[in-house]
């Protein structure tokens, strides 16, 4: 029966995102509308889609596993992915809602004035995004397979469709009332089954039953591990700033109505955040008390889906496995809608200018980019991606952040010293995350640093960004003090900011 | 080693004028963020300072307590087995405890920042 339920949750999933959708296809009319949904967004609805969108397969089924395969160390991902935030909301958030930079390419455009470094950024968006996207059309076809056994293109196509058919119709408006609709459908989905689960638990253990298996050291204590004290910081560095860095995270900035209610919308990610975190942690600990055997099968990333059935089993057990299953697609549409949206974004505004208005030119990137996906998808099916979205962080960390922070914070930063860094930590970051992909990654200390390699290649972007911009001093943008008055001073004050404009800028 | 250079012989203070051509401007700080002249500099390099100054701190207080976690709990074996309430310290602290400080250091950042741009908005002021 496990299958009837799973099914009609996934599709009724389906259909709700691409019902809520619908309603955004009727508002959205201009070009305008469907980049940055005209900023009429309100701050909480704002917040729960950048939540919404961020809470990923990883999120979702991914912490839960990890916790259950390796214990306390883990504790530290779900951490730093919302200590993320913190950073971005005192470096990033208000500056560059000031900066109207809709992408991370547009930023780099305007602060540094120079084609090149858009360019170089646009490439980095792309791979980020690619990085990211695979994983989540994976999780979704390994997911349907658990659920009911169906081969694993399944739900990676069920995926695309939904998303094309939102992203494509609807663009940014109904993508956010979506997003929005999809944080609250994650967090009941896994907060209702929790409830149970743990009410079952603790009645298990006034019986003396499955108490031992707790117990183990290398588990319950942190830092028991070889390298674990670089590992930890690469780990913590990685995620605290990284979260920055991610192309569908900082598009939603320039949806906020100033730099005031940027800032205001992250404090509410950060408070959804840190409920939504709680949970993911608690399905990590039932699993290793009633579902230890998924360690020695290598299905730890399951333990979400398998808990219910597990330990209630029955019908109940059979309707919380297709509430989780629901909440696991919702987690796959948001973020991968998300990702679409900005890949898609980013390729359309390089490509409208000639041929294309603006709607077609980003239907087109968009349609494009989720179809590259698939393919990408069932091309790397034998290889290790399932952790490709933590290797992302470290990519966006070594490459976007240092630009942020350097582009807002300093005036020295030249074009040239940019995209040596960006060059730098791109390819230092990419390098280490192909080799732990195709399986290459060698033992030891030098296998620490590939599995790991923040630590390491962030400090390099950054002092590679600042010794080539002290090196090109003369080279300095034309406009940099005006564009520090539009990054920095709040907007009721009458000013001039320069006449930057991502949609009229001329490329 | 002996040969100490003269001193030249304290010359007389001379007062240096210059003829008054106009009377002086009237300005507003935010016409001198306009026109991007030193004075203009001065306040914007001024706001950023006081802004830099303060996500820096928040910064500071973030490495202080939750990145010095993994070093306490690697050189202080007693942290990793204590338990409180039943449940063993770290993952308390990293399961729960952290969060809380997380959004208070969230929240006080964003009054102080809307706070120091309120005093940069009153010293600029309107035209």
């Amino acid at each position: 029966m496990t299958t009837v339920y799973a099914v009609a949750a996934v599709l009724l999933v389906s259909a709700a995102t691409l019902a809520v959708g619908a309603v955004g296809l009727r508002i959205s009319r201009t070009t305008s509308d469907f980049y940055v949904a005209s900023r009429t967004v309100g701050p909480v609805v704002n917040a729960s889609a950048i939540s919404g969108e961020y809470l990923s397969a990883a999120s979702f089924l991914g912490v839960a596993g990890l916790v259950l395969l390796r214990g306390a160390d883990m504790l530290w991902y779900p951490v730093g992915w919302t200590a993320g935030y913190l950073l971005l909301l005192v470096f990033v958030a208000a500056p560059l809602r000031r900066s109207r930079a809709y992408t991370l390419p547009d930023f780099a455009e305007f602060r540094l004035e120079s084609l090149v470094a858009r360019r170089v950024a646009s490439g980095l968006v792309v791979l980020i995004g690619v990085l990211y996207l695979v994983p989540q059309f994976q999780g979704a076809g390994l997911t349907l397979r658990t659920l009911t056994g169906s081969p694993t293109w399944v739900g990676e196509l069920i995926v695309a469709v939904v998303v094309l058919l939102n992203v494509v119709a609807g663009g940014m408006r109904s993508i956010t009332i979506a997003q929005a609709f999809q944080y609250w459908i994650k967090l009941w989905a896994l907060l209702i089954p929790l409830a149970l689960l743990v009410m079952h638990w603790q009645h298990d253990r006034h019986d003396g039953a499955a108490a031992g298996r707790l117990d183990v050291r290398a588990w319950i204590e942190p830092m028991q591990r070889d390298h674990s004290g670089y590992l930890t910081y690469s780990l913590i560095l990685a995620t605290f700033l990284g979260t920055m860095g991610l192309p569908h995270v900082v598009v939603r900035f320039y949806t906020n109505r100033d730099g005031r209610a940027a800032r205001r919308t992250t404090l509410s990610v950060l408070a959804m955040l840190s409920v939504f975190y709680l949970l993911p942690t608690l399905y990590g600990v039932l699993g290793r008390v009633y579902a230890p055997d998924l360690i020695s099968s290598g299905r730890t990333d399951s333990v979400v889906l398998a808990l219910p059935g597990r330990v209630l089993g029955g019908l109940s057990g059979d309707l919380l496995t297709a509430l989780l299953g629901a909440g696991a697609f919702a987690a796959f549409l948001s973020t991968s809608s998300g990702l679409v949206m900005s890949v898609g974004g980013v390729i359309g505004q390089d490509l409208r200018s000639r041929r294309f208005g603006g709607v077609a030119a980003f239907r087109i990137a968009a349609s494009g980019s989720a179809l590259v996906t698939l393919l990408a998808t069932v091309l790397t099916s034998g290889l290790a991606v399932a952790h490709a979205v933590e290797l992302a962080f470290a990519v966006a960390a070594s490459t976007f952040c240092p630009l942020l922070l350097l582009g807002i914070w300093w005036r020295g930063l030249t074009a040239r010293g940019a995209v040596a860094g960006l060059l730098v930590g791109g390819a230092t970051s990419v390098s280490a995350v192909v080799t732990v992909m195709v399986g290459a990654a060698p033992v030891g200390w030098l296998g620490a640093i590939v599995g790991q390699p923040a630590l390491c290649t962030v400090p390099l972007s950054f002092a590679t960004m600042v010794l080539a911009s002290l090196a090109t001093r003369s080279r300095l943008p034309a406009h940099v003090g005006r564009t520090m008055v539009r990054l920095h001073t709040p907007e009721e004050i009458e000013l001039d900011r320069g006449s930057y404009h991502p949609e009229t800028s001329r490329r | 080693m002996n040969d100490v250079p003269p001193r030249p012989a304290p010359s007389e203070r001379v007062r240096v004028t210059g003829p008054r051509t106009r009377r002086p401007r009237r300005t507003s700080v935010a016409s001198e963020i306009d026109a991007q002249t030193e004075v203009g500099e001065i306040y914007m390099r001024s706001l950023m300072r006081t802004q830099l100054r303060l996500a820096l701190g928040t910064v500071l207080v973030l490495a202080s307590t939750v990145g010095a976690l993994p070093l306490l709990f690697a050189t202080v074996p007693w942290l990793r087995t204590t338990r409180l309430l039943g449940v063993p310290l770290p993952w308390l602290v990293l399961g729960a405890g952290v969060y809380p400080l997380l959004l208070l250091l969230a929240w006080s950042y964003v009054r102080r920042a809307e706070a120091n741009e309120r005093s940069f908005h009153d010293m600029v002021g309107p035209r």
